[in-house]
């Protein structure tokens, strides 16, 4: 019993220790600990930066993303923007070409038809003329029916129908993406010598290009127009080319915003494309006599390389040899027109 | 009518992703694609946060609005579902869902898109209530079976509330109130342009 007593006091004083330090800095209960006061806030995280991102376990790293308001805005401009810049765009080019043609009727060959004809485009150029315009306008109607086809097409043909009209449109959008911006790259290629811009051009467009009254400004083998529509290929080609592929292989080299803004510039660019592309095929079918053969036979009549290239005209009977450029009588039927 | 809902309460999800994993085998989701996903936001720092976020089933959905195929509809209830048939992968639906819901397995050339694949709410899609076909396409639906989604059911610290938005609100409410905090429910002010205020 000694060998007990001996060791209460001891204990009883270290039992005291032991309360005094845990009475000191204890906290009082009415004081809550806060648990969040530092932690994430969502209204706060949205401010910092336009969405937030965490971490996952799941291999799928783009599923990191918790959200994205930037999404809202990407459909405001997509379902409203986009359907008022496409609509005034293409209706507003085909109203003016309307106008224009009640206006001023087609431009007809002031001195007529003189039966010899020279060659303008050969079968290559041709060919990647028409291979290039094929896939535009399959491309083009496709294209617009991602936009247009809800609110237009659907409501007429049913759900089943247009569902099934719009899987192939897709699929004929996405292949025929290949020879589209193949054509484009030829088309850069072969004909940059005639399209640079000159002095010459300048001249042109002051007078108009001819278009209103009896004016015949000179031109090399591509007038200021024509040279418009190049670089307007050239460039919006290779915009809703470059864009498109980075929609075609989703998140290769972007993330979300990445492939919101890809979406904006190559709609935006081709509809501004194909109301260009509208007053092209004008020009080159009905809105001037003898326009078509050129790309249609690859020949065009001599009197309109007169009034319309009149330097270019000149250039090739200059340099006129045996096998080409040479004029010569027109073949019996035209196919063209 | 009740107005169906999910509710994170981030305060208290630990991250054990028991949402992911029941809602991948419930509805035997294809190998690529988690319709629930688990983020932490704020990973090993003070104040970190994990949220469980799947289609919220947004009212005025966007996804919904952008489709070219006007392939979704909502439900009486407010959830959001789509048809697999009309779905033409297109991806617009991904980039207009300000969570990131829908998803899509690689089928196609270069990576393209197959048909869209998303949360249900445990609906299913526009086939027949439990038929073959309709859990082929979607997986199971719970709902015309009167249960709730799974994800909430299998929630091991009950973080994930799922029903009427109401009354998951006033849940979500009283447990602010009797803990004295709470971090808001993420995504409502997105979602359902309210806010709980905590």
């Amino acid at each position: 019993m000694s060998s007990f007593a001996r060791f209460i006091r001891p204990a009883i004083g270290a039992w005291a220790l032991l309360l005094l330090i845990m009475a000191a800095p204890a906290p009082s209960l009415a004081q809550q600990i806060n648990p969040t006061a530092s932690s994430v806030n969502e209204r706060q995280l949205l401010q910092e930066m336009d969405r937030i991102q965490g971490r996952v376990s799941i291999p799928d790293q783009r599923s990191s993303v918790l959200m994205q308001p930037a999404g809202r805005e990407w459909r405001e401009f997509r379902n409203v923007a986009l359907r008022w810049i496409g609509g005034v765009a293409m209706l507003g080019m085909l109203a003016v070409l309307v106008i224009f043609y009640l206006a001023r009727g087609m431009v007809r060959l002031e001195s007529g038809r003189s039966g010899r004809t020279i060659v303008r485009f050969n079968t290559y150029e041709r060919v990647v003329h028409w291979m290039t315009a094929t896939c535009f306008v399959i491309l083009a109607i496709s294209g617009l029916n991602i936009t247009f086809g809800r609110p237009l097409l659907l409501p007429l043909i049913g759900f089943d129908a247009f569902s099934e009209w719009s899987q192939w449109a897709k699929f004929a959008h996405n292949y025929l993406s290949f020879p589209f911006t193949i054509g484009v790259v030829l088309i850069f290629l072969m004909w940059i010598g005639g399209n640079i811009p000159n002095k010459l051009d300048l001249e042109w467009i002051k007078r108009g290009g001819g278009l209103i009254g009896h004016d015949h400004p000179p031109a090399r083998r591509f007038n200021a127009g024509q040279k418009g529509i190049y670089w307007i290929v050239v460039i919006g080609g290779g915009l809703v080319a470059a864009t498109g592929y980075q929609l075609m292989f989703p998140f290769y080299v972007s993330g979300i915003e990445g492939m919101q803004i890809a979406q904006i510039v190559h709609s935006v660019v081709a509809v501004l494309f194909i109301a260009a592309m509208l007053a092209h095929i004008y020009i080159g079918t009905i809105g001037m006599e003898g326009a078509f053969e050129a790309m249609g036979s690859g020949e065009v009549d001599v009197n309109w390389a007169r009034e319309h290239h009149s330097l270019w005209l000149d250039q090739e009977l200059a340099r006129s040899g045996p096998n080409d450029s040479q004029p010569r009588p027109r073949h019996a039927a035209s196919a063209a027109e | 009518m009740a107005r169906m809902k999910f509710l994170c309460d981030a305060d208290r999800c630990i991250e054990c992703n028991a949402c992911v994993t029941a809602c991948k085998n419930e509805h035997e989701v294809p190998w690529g694609i988690n319709r629930r996903r688990v983020v932490t936001i704020a990973d090993g720092k003070p104040g970190e946060r994990s949220v469980s976020m799947a289609c919220m089933h947004c009212t005025d959905a966007p996804c919904a609005a952008v489709c070219p195929v006007n392939c979704f509809y909502t439900t009486a209830d407010g959830v959001v579902l789509h048809s697999k048939d009309l779905c033409i992968g297109c991806g617009y639906c991904f980039y207009a869902c300000p969570f990131g819901a829908p998803q899509y397995p690689k089928v196609g050339n270069f990576g393209s898109r197959g048909k869209m694949d998303k949360c249900t709410y445990c609906a299913g899609g526009p086939e027949a209530d439990g038929s073959k076909e309709e859990y082929e396409k979607y997986g199971a639906n719970r709902l015309a079976e009167g249960k709730l989604p799974l994800c909430a059911e299998m929630c091991s610290t009950k973080s994930l509330l799922a029903g009427d938005g109401e009354i998951i609100a006033q849940i979500y409410r009283e447990r602010v109130l009797k803990r004295g905090y709470g971090s808001g429910a993420w995504g409502w002010k997105t979602a359902y342009r309210e806010t709980i205020e905590s």
